[in-house]
C-alpha cells in the first residue's frame, strides 16, 4: 500500500512525514516542498509525476540522503535519516540506496565493471567476491559481454543499463530512479523500463521512479502526482 | 575503502592537456633545485674529496687556513718524527711541508684575471698526496722553476698547457706537468717546488705554511695529534686532511644551497599555484563525478584523498620530468671563487640519487599544498546542486 495522507501503518519501509523544503534564491524563498507526506511499503514500485519545477528530483534527493530538508522527517528501514550528517549519512546511502540518474553519471575513466564495482567497494566483500557481483549483476542487465567497455563506448541505453547494475549491485534497500529514461530513444527507454520492471516483479525491489513519460509511469504499480509541494493519488494510482 | 588509485591515475591522463601546465612548473623547479643542490653538493665534495684519510694537516695553532700559517723547518723535523708517521720503504717519513702563495692567472672563461693557488711542494709530495697522478709530461725537479698544473687550472687560465712559459712572481716558469688528482682541489692549483716559490716571493727558505703527514693508519691521527700537543717546541695544530678541507667548503656551499632553497621557494609558490589551478579547474569540470562518488556513498575524506592523490600524481610527473631535466648537469665542471682560500676553485656538479629523491619529495610538496584547497572543496561539493550540473 503507498499512502500519500500521513497515516500508514509504521511497519512502512519508507515514511515521509510533513516534509518541507524551501530554498533560498535571492532574499526570495521558493517552497518547493510542503508538508509532503508519504509511506511506501517493501517491494513496491511507484512513479513519481509532475510538472517540470514541481519539485520531484527535490524529493528523490532528500529520499536518498543526497540534501536535507527544511523540516520534517524521513524515515527508512526504521532509521531516521533527517539527523544524519555527513559520513554517517554517506555510509547510510552506500548500504541503502541505489540511484539510477537520467545522465547515468558513469565515470568516464572507468570500465563498466568497474563503475558496477564502485559501490561494493564500501562492503567487506573480497575481490574475488566483488567480481562476481558484479558479473552477475552486468548479466542481469545484458551486458556481460561489455565488462571492458568504457561509458564512451557504450550506447545511451547500455549506459543506462551498466548504471542499473551499479545501482543493484549492493543490493540496496531501495532504488531512486530520477527520469531513467529521459535521455533515451523508445526502444532503449523501453529495455531499461522492462529491466525495473523485472526487478520488482522478480527480485522484489523496492522501487521510486520520477519520470514525465507516461509509458514508464504505466509500468509503475503506483503513479503519484506532484502538485504544489505535495503528492497526491493519480489515475493510475492503486 | 575509498575512491581507487586507478580512478585517480586515469584522471590525470584523461586530463593530461590541462594538468601539463602544472606538471612543467613543478618540474622546472625541481630541475633548478637539483641543479643549484648539486653545484653545492660538487663544491663541497670537490673540497671534502681533497683530504685523504690517510692524511694529517699541520698548522700554526690557530690558522683556519694554509696562507695564515707558518710553520718552521726546524718544526717540520720534528712534526715528521712523531708517533704515527708514516715511513717509505727506505725508512724517509712520509711528510710534504708546502708553501702556498696566492696570485693572479688570465681566467679564460671572463677574460679577466682570478685567482689561483700556487703551491709549493717538497719531493714527496706524490708519496703524500697519493690521489694525486701526474697525466701528462712529468714532476717538476727540485730547485729549478717547473711547474705541475692541475688540469682544471690548465683548462682554466691562459699559459698553463704543458711546455707553457708562464710568468708571475718575477720570474719565468715551465710547465712540465699536468696532474689530475681526480676532480679534488688540486685539480684547481698549480704546484711549484717549495724552496723555489719562497726565493721567487722573497719569503725565508726555511719556512712552510703547512705540513702534510701521511699516517700508518687512519687510526694514527690521535695518536699522531696527542704526539704534537704533547711537545713544548711545538704550538701547532693538526686536523685530519678530510676535515680540513671539508671546513674550506662551508661558507660557499652553504650559500649555494641558501640561494637554491631561496630560488626554489619562490619559484616554488608560483608552482603550488599552478597545480592549484589546475586542481581548482580539475575539480570544478568534474563536480558531477565527485557528486556521484558521494552519492554511491564514498565518505567526505574519501574524496580529499582522491583529489589530494591526483595532485601529488601530477606533482609527481613534474618531480620525475624536472630530475630527466636535471640530470645533464651531473659531471658538468665549472668554476666559483671560494672565498675561504681567496682563490678560484673547479668543480663538477654532483647530481647524486639522494639528490634526486629529495627533489621528489619537493615536488610532492608542492603537489600537497596545491591540492589541498581544491580536493577540500571538492569534498563539500553540496552533492544535490553538483548532480544538476552537465
Ligand atoms: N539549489 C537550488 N536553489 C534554488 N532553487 C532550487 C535549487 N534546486 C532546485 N531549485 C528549484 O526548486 C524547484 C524544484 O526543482 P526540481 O529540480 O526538484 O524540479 P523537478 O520536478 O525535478 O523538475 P524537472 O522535471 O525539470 O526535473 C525548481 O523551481 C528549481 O528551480
Ligand atoms: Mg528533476
Amino acid at each position: 500500500m503507498v499512502r500519500v495522507d500521513g497515516k500508514g501503518n509504521t511497519g512502512a519501509l519508507v515514511q515521509v512525514r510533513s516534509l518541507d523544503k524551501t530554498y533560498q534564491r535571492g532574499s526570495q524563498e521558493v517552497h518547493v516542498l510542503r508538508g509532503l507526506n508519504l509511506d511506501v511499503e517493501r517491494g513496491e514500485f511507484v512513479a513519481f509525476m509532475g510538472p517540470s519545477g514541481s519539485g520531484k528530483t527535490t524529493l528523490l534527493n532528500l529520499l536518498g540522503g543526497l540534501d536535507l530538508p527544511s523540516r520534517g522527517s524521513i524515515t527508512v528501514d526504521g532509521d531516521e535519516i533527517t539527523h544524519l550528517s555527513g559520513p554517517k549519512l554517506a555510509a547510510w546511502r552506500a548500504r541503502h540506496v541505489g540511484f539510477v540518474f537520467q545522465m547515468y553519471n558513469l565515470l568516464p575513466v572507468l570500465t563498466a565493471f568497474q563503475n558496477v564495482e564502485l559501490p561494493l567497494l564500501l562492503t567487506r566483500l573480497g575481490k574475488a567476491d566483488r567480481r562476481r557481483h558484479v558479473e552477475i549483476a552486468l548479466d542481469l542487465v545484458g551486458l556481460s559481454d561489455r565488462l571492458d567497455h568504457y561509458p564512451r563506448q557504450l550506447s545511451g541505453g547500455q549506459e543506462q543499463r551498466v548504471s542499473i547494475a551499479r545501482a543493484v549491485v549492493a543490493d540496496p534497500t531501495f532504488l531512486l530512479c530520477d527520469e531513467p529514461t529521459g535521455d533515451l530513444d523508445r526502444k532503449s527507454a523501453g529495455e531499461v523500463m522492462a529491466l525495473l520492471e523485472r526487478l520488482s516483479a522478480e527480485f522484489g525491489k523496492t522501487i521510486l521512479m520520477v519520470t514525465h513519460d507516461p509509458r514508464a509511469a504505466e509500468r509503475a504499480g503506483t503513479v503519484l502526482h506532484l502538485e504544489k509541494g505535495e503528492l497526491v493519488e493519480g489515475q493510475g494510482g492503486s | 575503502m575509498s575512491i581507487p588509485l586507478l580512478y585517480t591515475i586515469r584522471s590525470v591522463r584523461a586530463r593530461w592537456a590541462s594538468n601539463l601546465i602544472a606538471v612543467l612548473g613543478i618540474a622546472g623547479v625541481v630541475a633548478v633545485f637539483v641543479a643549484m643542490m648539486a653545484m653545492a653538493r660538487g663544491f663541497q665534495r670537490t673540497l671534502v674529496e681533497s683530504g685523504s684519510p690517510m692524511n694529517a694537516i699541520v698548522t700554526r695553532g690557530g690558522a683556519t687556513t694554509e696562507m695564515e700559517s707558518v710553520v718552521t723547518l726546524e718544526q717540520e723535523k720534528i712534526i715528521a718524527d712523531a708517533a704515527g708517521v708514516a715511513r717509505s720503504a727506505d725508512g724517509r717519513p712520509l711528510v710534504s711541508g708546502e708553501v702556498v702563495v696566492v696570485t693572479a692567472f688570465h681566467h679564460k672563461r671572463t677574460n679577466s684575471d682570478a685567482l689561483a693557488q700556487v703551491r709549493g711542494v717538497s719531493e714527496d709530495a706524490l708519496r703524500v698526496h697519493d690521489g694525486v697522478h701526474i697525466v701528462r709530461g712529468r714532476f717538476l725537479r727540485p730547485g729549478l722553476a717547473e711547474l705541475v698544473a692541475g688540469k682544471n687550472a690548465s683548462d682554466m687560465y691562459t699559459g698553463f698547457q704543458l711546455g707553457d712559459t708562464p710568468r708571475f712572481g718575477g720570474r719565468t716558469w715551465t710547465v712540465v706537468g699536468i696532474m689530475d688528482s681526480g676532480g679534488s682541489a688540486f685539480d684547481s692549483e698549480v704546484w711549484a717546488d717549495a724552496v723555489v716559490l719562497n726565493q721567487t716571493y722573497k719569503r725565508p727558505a726555511d719556512i712552510f705554511s703547512s705540513v702534510t703527514v701521511r699516517l700508518t693508519s687512519p687510526a694514527a691521527f690521535s695518536a699522531f695529534k696527542s704526539a704534537l700537543s704533547a711537545d713544548p717546541r711545538l704550538t701547532v695544530q693538526a686536523d685530519r686532511e678530510r676535515d680540513y678541507y671539508a671546513k674550506q667548503s662551508g661558507a660557499v656551499s652553504t650559500m649555494i644551497r641558501v640561494l637554491g632553497f631561496l630560488v626554489a621557494f619562490i619559484m616554488g609558490i608560483g608552482a603550488v599555484f599552478g597545480a592549484f589551478n589546475t586542481m581548482y579547474s580539475a575539480v570544478s569540470a568534474r563536480s558531477r563525478e565527485i557528486a556521484t562518488l558521494r552519492a554511491l556513498g564514498f565518505r567526505p575524506g574519501s574524496v580529499v584523498l582522491a583529489f589530494l592523490a591526483e595532485s601529488m600524481v601530477i606533482s609527481l610527473a613534474g618531480g620525475l620530468l624536472g630530475c630527466l631535466a636535471a640530470l645533464p648537469f651531473n659531471g658538468l665542471t665549472t668554476d666559483a671563487l671560494n672565498w675561504q682560500t681567496f682563490s678560484q676553485l673547479a668543480f663538477a656538479f654532483r647530481v647524486t640519487p639522494g639528490l634526486l629523491a629529495w627533489g621528489l619529495a619537493f615536488a610532492l610538496f608542492m603537489g600537497f599544498w596545491g591540492g589541498l584547497l581544491p580536493s577540500i572543496r571538492a569534498a563539500r561539493l553540496p552533492i544535490a546542486t553538483a548532480l544538476r550540473e552537465l
